[in-house]
């Protein structure tokens, strides 16, 4: 039998960890996908994409050591990242965007997805009542930071999309 | 997933549990909440063209709200997989209906491209067990018959 919660809510620090998770997770699929976009169509990307996918990636890194942090304070263990690295390689090992409009709509899902998903989290979290062991209001401006960073992304993606 | 979509998929399942109408009650145990709670959203669900109530009998989702449950059934199996298979959460069933109210589909979508969902899915969804018939969470060294649905490698 299927039972689903109706709540919304971040309610305990294990589920916020797993959260936390699913954002690394998400950030090394950016990075990952970003490094395969560059390796594949190298030699015909030009600048301005290479320098996007570039800076996505140290972008979506950066986003990871943070969000490491973040669990760190909650006792729980990180996801390796090469691991993700295989497991997006092993679906994407075989084929390749079919050109930059490709490359560049995937990476504006990529940007997206991430700013949606902070957002969702950082809603279930202000929802919350529960106790976290790490500090409310820290982690909140934290994800925070890292949800306008994701909004940025959109912008910049969607600008050279729209060159 | 939002709530509709939660009740969309509560009453998808339990639906095809009962081969016919889902009654309410059937719907608020599998939801957990109370009868009052689940009459509510009934009737928005159905204000939306997406649930059908007989009165006496239960209710029925449209075509509409079969599409939405069954693309609702299908994020709840790839945050099931994505646990059991990418993060080796041994609780998977049990985290995935914490998580399921935060992650949208959006998002689902995204984890879906690390994890080797089948293309039967969400038709294997066993309501009995909670879980994908698929989803075989032991090591990949277990041998398949042929026709099964395949296995997943966890992430050690």
């Amino acid at each position: 039998m299927v039972v689903v919660s109706a709540s919304r809510q971040v309610a305990s620090d294990d589920q916020l960890a797993r959260l936390l998770q699913i954002g690394i997770v998400l950030e090394e699929v950016v990075e990952a996908r970003a490094h395969h976009h560059v390796r594949s169509l190298d030699a015909e990307l030009d600048a301005a994409v290479e320098a996007l996918l570039a800076d996505a990636a140290e972008e979506s890194a950066e986003h990871r050591r943070r969000l490491e942090a973040l669990i760190d304070g909650l006792g729980v263990e990180s996801v390796p990242f090469d691991e993700i690295e295989s497991l997006v390689d092993a679906r994407y090992g075989q084929t390749r965007p079919e050109d930059f409009d490709g490359v560049l709509y995937d990476q504006l899902c990529n940007e997206e997805t991430a700013y949606k998903f902070y957002d969702d989290l950082i809603r279930a979290i202000e929802e919350s009542d529960a106790e976290f062991s790490v500090d409310r209001a820290a982690l909140v401006s934290e994800l925070d930071a890292i949800r306008e960073d994701e909004a940025d992304g959109v912008s910049d993606v969607a600008a050279l999309m729209g060159r | 997933m939002n709530t509709a979509d939660q009740y969309l998929k509560a009453i998808y399942v339990v639906q095809n549990q009962e081969d016919g109408p889902a009654s309410t009650g059937s719907i608020a145990d599998a939801l957990d909440v109370s009868p009052a709670s689940a009459n509510e959203m009934i009737g928005k669900l159905e204000d939306r063209g997406l649930a059908e109530h007989e009165k006496y009998n239960g209710v029925r989702l449209t075509d509409d709200g079969i599409v939405r449950a069954r693309d609702a059934l299908q994020t709840y199996c790839i945050i099931e997989r994505f646990l059991a298979n990418v993060l080796a959460v041994d609780d998977f069933r049990g985290e995935a209906r914490e998580l399921e109210a935060v992650i949208d589909d959006t998002v689902a979508e995204r984890l879906d491209t690390i994890i080797d969902r089948r293309p039967e899915c969400p038709d294997c969804f066993d309501a009995e067990t909670d879980a994908c018939a698929c989803l075989e969470v032991a090591p990949a060294s277990v041998e398949q018959e042929p026709g099964d649905c395949g296995s997943q490698t966890p992430v050690e």
